[in-house]
């Protein structure tokens, strides 16, 4: 069981609206004392996220929580998009694969670095991922 | 629009980020840098990232990209003060950062560069007077 403790959004659709999103994080991170080292995998992974969402999607908000399990608190993040959606999200998931000119490893990549990941994606009406880090995850 | 400025020290180029890149940032910093390698006929260039705290995708492939065009430019490029937890990201993300020299700090990144340049000057000398060919 998952409890929501802080709900923040942050809409997102210019790119230097990435910068405040990843201090946001930080500082929600850093608010539930996780580690250096997460807190580096959770804004790289939210980096990646963004990118998609502003490239492939026109852009479209994120809900920054804290969230609690048990004795564990962490971040989630959810980035909804109005975009296009992904046809295939298998294959979106596989390392090296890209529709557009990059290396393929944003999504793979970011699946590696947190602890939870969750993408539904509707061909037409958009594409939402939920990540979670937990602090000492 | 912001940039990161790019300082001249005899033959190499020094960078040093300090702000959080974000793309466009990073992709003027790459055509900066070329150009400058070319107009002052750089033999080295070091990228100082230890005050960066987020290295994504994005950003190692222009690091990369960087290493790349100088090494055709005929210029070397080290990138130093990578943070410990910036190296486990991007590992883990998968990127290795192949065939971007690296060292710990400033000074060793400067001997680096130091002994890679002059490797190839003594090959030169060594390498012309009989004529044959470097690998």
């Amino acid at each position: 069981m998952v409890l929501s403790l802080s709900k923040d959004t942050i809409q997102v659709v210019r790119e230097q609206d990435v910068v405040l999103l990843r201090n946001r994080i930080k500082e929600v991170a850093v608010k539930i004392k996780m580690g250096l080292v997460n807190q580096t995998r959770l804004i790289t992974a939210a980096s990646e996220l963004l990118r998609n969402m502003l490239r492939y999607g026109n852009g479209g908000h994120c809900v920054v929580e804290i969230v609690s399990s048990g004795r564990n608190n962490g971040v989630r993040l959810t980035f909804t998009d109005k975009g296009p959606g992904i046809p295939d999200i298998a294959l979106a998931m596989k390392d090296g694969y890209s529709t557009g000119k990059s290396l393929g490893l944003g999504l793979p990549g970011t699946k590696r670095l947190v602890n939870e990941f969750d993408i539904k994606s509707k061909v037409g009406e958009g594409t939402t991922v939920t990540i979670i880090k937990w602090a000492n995850g | 629009m912001d940039r990161i400025p790019i300082l001249r020290m005899g033959n190499f180029l020094l960078v040093t980020i300090q702000v959080d890149l974000y793309d466009r940032l990073a992709l003027t910093l790459e055509a900066d840098l070329v150009q400058m390698v070319k107009k002052t006929s750089a033999k080295g260039v070091l990228i100082d990232i230890s005050a960066v705290t987020i290295v994504d995708s994005f950003m190692g492939r222009i690091i990369g990209n960087i290493a790349s065009m100088s090494k055709i430019l005929d210029s070397e490029t080290v990138v130093v003060g990578m943070q410990p937890a910036v190296a486990i990201t991007l590992i883990e993300l998968g990127l290795p950062l192949k065939g971007v020299h690296t060292a710990l700090d400033v000074e060793r990144g400067m001997n680096l560069l130091k002994s890679m340049i002059d490797d190839f000057d003594d090959e030169d000398i060594e390498e012309d007077p009989d004529g044959s060919l470097a690998e």
